[in-house]
């Protein structure tokens, strides 16, 4: 009885002569990833982070916003694609027979691995060399002491980022090398960090600029950027570095040209006579060199508790 | 034979990490209305090293309790909103030079202003002397305050002191120093800035960034 209910297969469709499954999903999916495309770009673009606060944040908001349309339509297609087979190919019952057999196509799929693989592989090597050279040493998107890439000009404000546990500060060496807690910058105007540590590492991330480069002891990490917008930003550090890693932030301040002037001139009055007492502008420092900061403690061979840390013979580091 | 020892592993490690106590909070609060302005003491003394813990090479704080006048081996107090607190700190610990002399600064106190042995000071220079043995820092409100150190000629024939709680009785110099707490509730961690424990010159590793040693919160409460 079973067998006279069951419904007749179906009989083979020559090839060439079914459907055009590929023009359906292309026809489905090209109106689909065009709006898409079209929201992310002009519709939601515009507010991707991190903004447009400076030109390195607006050239990451750029980045990102290409990456989305390119990956709008790769996930619209996968969907549209999902979508079709569970509609037109799912399984009907009766239909136990398999599909036509599909064959590779060797000369395109080894062209295919062979021309990806030597592109990866140089632009692996490449980044590695400008990143990792000799006297590189960029790493988290700093440029490292010898940076391959700088703004137009030479009027760069200069600022040193000292990331310490658990807290950044800011030396403003054309401005008598005086160093502050307040990082301030002012508007228009390229701004060359450079960025070191003076015990582990981590990493200066002002967010809203769209700059970010580790903090390493003994490296001076260059970055650069220009502030188009007053305001606000955030600062925090971005790579695990103790106990209190997560309350090492602080906020920053973009100003007009005038205000970091009068700022600037009024703070390097204010703190001459810290400054003096500060090591003298250098783009790294060795805080482990007692033998250069404290002769007394030197002399006197006590060096804190037992005596154990700091000893003349052992300033190993970094 | 090994479920025995996995047993006995489990039952050392719940014993040992779960159920011991961690560092007391010391309560200065007692008969003290918040947000008045009100004078708290805080009582506080830095050793050179501990015999109290497990880890006696380890430089540590110790707190005094309000009530007892006991020092409790903490690093946890707890103080009422918008009071001004009066800080005095014991410090018994030798010189380090400060990784960063701008940590030489006495920031964020009233007056911008702290005393050592009642001689004021705005600025201790660790890279001209040996002067500076810690800094006392809560970052969360701007406070810095570099705790002095005994002179070389004061620690030159007794030494350090080498038990805990330290008493006067050792080469020592008394630091104060006053500011205003927050009035928004919460945790604001303190911690010293200089690298002072053996060992750890490459970063603040062991007593540097251990709660009851030479880090720690001040509890601020409504």
């Amino acid at each position: 009885m079973a067998a006279s209910t069951a419904p007749e297969p179906s009989a083979p469709v020559p090839a060439g002569t079914g459907p055009n499954h590929g023009l359906r999903i292309f026809l489905l999916w090209l109106p689909l990833a065009l709006a898409a495309d079209l929201l992310l770009w002009f519709v939601y673009g515009p507010h991707m982070p991190p903004g447009t606060m400076s030109s390195s944040a607006t050239g990451q908001q750029f980045d990102i916003r290409v990456m989305s349309v390119m990956a709008a339509p790769v996930m619209v297609f996968v969907l549209v694609y999902a979508a079709y087979a569970l509609v037109v190919w799912r399984h009907r019952e009766g239909d136990d027979e398999d599909g036509p057999a599909l064959y590779g196509h060797a000369r395109i799929q080894t062209t295919w691995i062979a021309a990806t693989s030597v592109i990866v592989l140089c632009l692996a090597a490449f980044g590695t060399y400008e990143l990792a050279g000799t006297g590189m040493a960029g790493s988290g998107s700093g440029e490292g002491p010898s940076p391959i890439w700088k703004p137009n000009g030479s009027n760069y404000l200069q600022v040193q980022v000292i990331a310490q546990q658990w807290r950044f500060t800011y030396r403003y060496p054309q401005f008598g090398g005086f160093e502050t807690t307040a990082l301030v910058l002012p508007v228009n105007r390229p701004v060359q960090f450079n960025v070191t540590s003076i015990d582990v590492i981590h990493s200066f991330w002002a967010y809203q600029l769209g700059v970010k480069a580790d903090a390493n002891p003994g490296v001076n990490n260059v970055a650069y950027t220009t502030a188009f917008q007053t305001g606000i930003f955030r600062v925090e550090c971005a790579e695990l570095c103790g106990l209190w890693h997560g309350a090492m932030y602080n906020f920053g301040r973009v100003v007009s040209d005038s205000a970091f002037e009068a700022w600037a001139s009024a703070t390097r009055t204010q703190l001459a006579a810290y400054t003096k007492i500060l090591p003298p502008y250098s783009t790294t420092y060795d805080p482990t060199v007692v033998s250069q900061l404290n002769k007394a403690v030197v002399a006197s061979g006590i060096t804190g508790a037992n005596g154990a840390y700091y000893p003349p013979n052992d300033p190993v580091q970094p | 034979m090994a479920f025995l020892a996995v047993v006995a592993l489990t039952f050392f490690v719940v014993i040992k990490f779960l159920l011991t106590d961690g560092p007391v909070t010391v309560d200065y609060t007692a008969n003290v209305t918040p947000d008045t302005g009100a004078a708290v003491n805080v009582v506080m003394q830095e050793d050179p090293q501990n015999d109290v813990s497990t880890h006696p090479d380890w430089v540590s704080y110790f707190v005094q309790s309000p009530t007892t006048h006991q020092w409790v081996h903490t690093t946890l107090f707890k103080v009422p909103a918008g009071s001004r607190i009066d800080m005095t700190i014991y410090g018994y610990d030798g010189c380090t030079p400060l990784r960063n002399n701008l940590w030489g600064q006495v920031m964020g106190t009233i007056g911008n202003v702290a005393y050592e042995d009642g001689k004021p000071f705005k600025a201790l220079n660790s890279y001209s002397g040996c002067n500076v043995a810690h800094t006392f820092s809560i970052p969360g409100i701007g406070l810095n305050v570099p705790m002095g150190s005994p002179t070389l000629a004061q620690i030159a024939k007794p030494g350090l002191c080498g038990t805990s709680p330290c008493t006067t009785d050792n080469p020592h110099v008394v630091m104060t120093f006053s500011f205003n707490s927050p009035k928004a509730p919460g945790e604001y961690f303190w911690q010293c800035r200089i690298p002072c424990g053996g060992g750890f010159i490459d970063g603040f590793g062991g007593p540097m960034q251990t709660i009851g040693f030479m880090t720690g919160n001040m509890v601020v409460v409504n």
